[in-house]
């Protein structure tokens, strides 16, 4: 039994829509979606032959171009002689390779009582089930200090290098404008953006998962903080900096990693300091399993969390605008 | 066990931590923490030894609550505590000299990314200093490589992205080599631990199995530092690197970044190889022939220099080439003169780039040769210190460089085979005359009074007060200087106890 609806009402359902759609009568990006044609790159003649020359006029100025002997053998025999290099090292190795102990041999040099307590009394001595999370948070935690300051210094680098501060932007000369980071993307993707809300708390709530997993099961700081830096790019690429301003800008980063690094700094001089002087540490291990267990392992785990995630973040927006 | 030998272990934590604090402060703030840190830590050192020389004997210190071979730990002697107390003094020298400088060249918002950088520079040296870990070592490398070229780049024009993107290429190529000789060598032996190694090596060597990929470990590991730190061929980078970055940036780079390659190197050889292991392979061989090379083609490169800031770079090139005939002359003697000129070019190469700013600003900013006419009238400090940074570089009596250069030629007199012997000292020869044709070359001319004509330019005269930071800075790398040409004698023996520790 159907039912015969009006005009009007039938034009508002989503068979209707498709309907439309179907026959191509109606485009529904039209309207709804800012969409800007992509324009090829194209330079004047004359402005490319003046920065071409200037380049080269720069070059025979700096190095001496036109009459640099040593330049200009050097210039002769560079191919062959990188080559020849290449082969040389390549060879080399693959022959060094070839007298290593054969891979996979139960007795192996590597296989010796450091892997052996690693692996047998791991989880009595860390309490974490992830014997992975307990070499490198645990037994071996100050390289995974050191590391984690890797993330952090190469951010401070790359700030360095991109970050365009309002005194900087005159001096780049390049018509900076806050718009122009997505001139050739289209403003307001609904697929994007429809797409970016359904996918963005999964994965975020994924990588808190992953993180905080991290001793019991695959998983840890590194990789969790990775999966959240990338639900982070997403969700910008969708919805445009203006809303990731509200809650991420350089101040948060820099608070962020601050807190971050401090905490891993402060609670491993705490263990490294009764360590080392032989004083008993009052942090419980808890039990195996639960996920309140392994002592300062899920706190370092949330840290470095932290800064990767912050570092994956700040690497995407410095080289898109160059700004939070 | 007594407080003091917790001091190695929390001065590094404390340079580390500065880093992350400088970012949260603003540039200012973040300038009196980095000195007040650097002060701090070699205070410490300070303590650190004086402690181990009361002992006698080196100690390690475990990083957490599990014992060496399967946590980390850190190790103390004579050499150690020395060379971080002597790094945190030039690097804070270094600072000091360049206070006005980075003020003017570095944009204000960036001011406290550059501190970050250098605390956690001085974190990756004193880790490498103290580290009985070879894969502890590789991490501190990186951040040392990645502040070294945040160090360059700060100020950004042309010249210093290219020099930064050179440096960056070559130093990461020699971490890739570093990083496959530890992978080597652990899977030879199936430890990382310094000592655990060595024993392992030294029955690998007394079997005679896995000779040949025990010889190319060494051979990658040594490269990779060697190009790290500059060795002749693997240059390129280096003059542009130290020419155009701001002047405490250079001055540290040339003085302490290559030099705590060269510490792990010794290291390496000491503590990882066995010295012995070490001289029978024929890696040292190549070591001094780079060596001896380096030592002659710096000074040329330097005679062709007409940029003063170039100069001195290449003469670093020079100087490198010593300490690496040093290490391959392959005897006690040898090593100890290296490890003196590693104190001896560290303390008169910072002085030469401080005097050397100290001397292009009385000469409206202009580094070229002809331009520094008779800056030495203009600023008589300035002057003065380049004049004894230049005598010590030639190696004159009295100066910090004589010393260096009469232990490698005792070194190389000691030596049996004749075949080192007679380059080595042919070498010295060649290269102290080369020295001395480049940098008398530049104190000439800064004493020669100017012509009329160059008036024009806007030369001006520069007073001691006028900076007092510079001044003080100045003062103190000449008295250094002094001190190192003249009591040298307890700190050669310092040197030799420490290389005995090592073992």
């Amino acid at each position: 039994m159907s039912r015969k609806v009006s005009r009007e009402k039938y034009e508002k359902t989503v068979s209707y829509r498709l309907k439309q759609w179907y026959e191509g009568t109606k485009d529904p990006f039209l309207g709804e979606v800012e969409m800007k044609s992509q324009k090829a790159f194209s330079e004047d003649v004359n402005a490319k032959g003046k920065r071409m020359r200037e380049k080269k006029r720069m070059l025979a100025r700096i190095y001496d171009t036109g009459n640099n002997a040593e330049m200009k053998i050097f210039a002769k025999f560079y191919r062959v002689s990188s080559v020849l290099f290449c082969v040389l090292l390549v060879f080399m190795l693959l022959t060094a390779v070839s007298w290593l102990p054969t891979f996979g041999e139960p007795d192996n040099p590597v296989n010796n009582e450091v892997a052996a307590r690693y692996i047998e009394n791991g989880l009595q001595e860390t309490g974490a089930i992830n014997i992975v999370t307990g070499m490198i948070l645990d037994y071996r935690a100050f390289d995974t200090l050191g590391e984690s300051h890797v993330l952090f210094i190469a951010t401070c680098a790359v700030l360095i290098l991109l970050r365009l501060d309002k005194s900087t932007k005159g001096s780049h000369g390049m018509g900076y404008d806050m718009e122009e980071d997505r001139l050739y993307e289209p403003k307001n993707d609904v697929i994007l953006q429809t797409v970016a809300r359904i996918l963005v708390p999964p994965i975020v709530i994924f990588g808190i998962y992953v993180i905080l997993g991290g001793h019991l099961g695959p998983g840890g700081g590194f990789s969790g903080g990775a999966v959240i830096g990338a639900g982070l790019i997403l969700y910008v690429n969708a919805f445009g900096f203006a809303k990731t301003e509200r809650f991420f800008n350089e101040k948060t980063y820099k608070r962020l990693s601050f807190c971050a690094l401090g905490c891993y700094c402060m609670s491993k001089c705490y263990s490294f300091y009764t360590g080392a002087n032989h004083i008993e540490s009052v942090i419980p291990l808890g039990t195996p399993g639960a996920i309140l267990s392994s002592g300062l392992i899920l706190v370092l785990n949330i840290c470095v969390g932290l800064v990767v995630a912050g570092t994956m973040y700040t690497f995407y927006v410095m080289f898109r605008k160059g700004a939070y | 066990m007594a407080f003091v030998q917790n001091l190695p272990f929390i001065s590094i934590i404390l340079s580390l931590f500065s880093g992350p604090l400088s970012s949260i402060l603003d540039g200012k703030k973040a300038k009196w923490l980095n000195v007040a840190v650097i002060t701090v830590i070699g205070a410490m050192s300070a303590a650190v030894l004086g402690f181990v020389l009361e002992t006698g004997e080196a100690y390690v210190y475990s990083m957490g609550h599990f014992p060496a071979p399967w946590g980390n730990e850190i190790r103390v002697g004579i050499l150690e505590a020395a060379m971080a107390l002597f790094f945190c003094v030039i690097m804070l020298l270094c600072m000091l000299g360049g206070i006005r400088e980075r003020e003017e060249e570095l944009e204000d918002t960036k001011q406290n990314l550059y501190y970050i950088m250098v605390d956690l520079l001085l974190c990756s040296l004193l880790a490498l200093i103290y580290t009985n870990d070879l894969f502890t070592a590789y991490v501190f490398v990186e951040i040392n490589t990645i502040s070294a070229c945040g160090l360059i780049m700060i100020r950004q024009n042309g010249r210093t992205l290219e020099a930064a993107t050179r440096y960056m290429i070559m130093s990461l190529l020699g971490s890739g080599l570093l990083l496959l000789g530890i992978c080597f060598l652990y899977d030879l032996t199936g430890h990382l631990l310094m000592s655990n190694i060595q024993d392992q090596v030294a029955v690998l060597h007394e079997n005679g199995s896995y000779h040949i990929p025990l010889q190319v470990a060494v051979g990658l590991m040594s490269v990779g530092l060697a190009i790290k730190s500059a060795l002749f061929p693997f240059h390129a980078w280096l003059p542009d690197a130290y020419g155009y970055s701001p002047v405490s940036s250079a001055s540290i780079l040339s003085s302490l970044v290559s030099k705590g390659y060269i510490f792990l190197l010794v290291k390496i050889f000491y503590r990882v190889i066995g010295f012995e292991i070490a001289g029978d392979s024929r890696v040292i061989n190549v070591l001094f022939v780079f060596g001896i090379v380096g030592m002659i083609m710096g000074s040329v490169s330097a005679i062709k220099e007409n940029n003063i800031r170039r100069m001195i770079a290449f003469s670093s090139v020079a100087q490198i080439g010593y300490i690496y005939m040093g290490f391959g002359l392959g005897t006690t003697e040898g090593v100890v003169a290296s490890v003196y000129h590693i104190i001896s070019h560290a303390a008169t190469k910072a002085l030469l780039f401080v005097a050397a700013s100290g001397i292009t600003d009385a000469s409206g900013d202009s580094t070229d040769f002809f331009d520094l006419t008779g800056a030495g009238y203009r600023n008589k400090l300035a002057g003065a210190a380049f004049t004894v940074g230049s005598l010590s570089m030639v190696g004159i009596p009295v100066f910090a460089g004589f010393i260096s250069k009469l232990l490698f030629a005792q070194a190389g007199v000691g030596v049996e085979s004749m075949a080192k012997m007679m380059p080595t000292l042919i070498a010295l020869a060649i290269s102290t005359v080369l020295n001395a044709v480049y940098f008398m070359k530049t104190v000439i001319r800064l004493y020669t009074p100017e012509r009329k004509l160059a008036k024009k330019k806007n030369f001006r005269n520069i007073k001691m007060a006028e900076e007092p930071a510079k001044s003080f800075t100045l003062v103190c790398f000449i008295i250094l200087n002094l001190i190192l040409g003249l009591c040298s004698e307890p700190i050669v023996t310092l040197i030799g106890n420490g290389l005995k520790m090592f073992a």
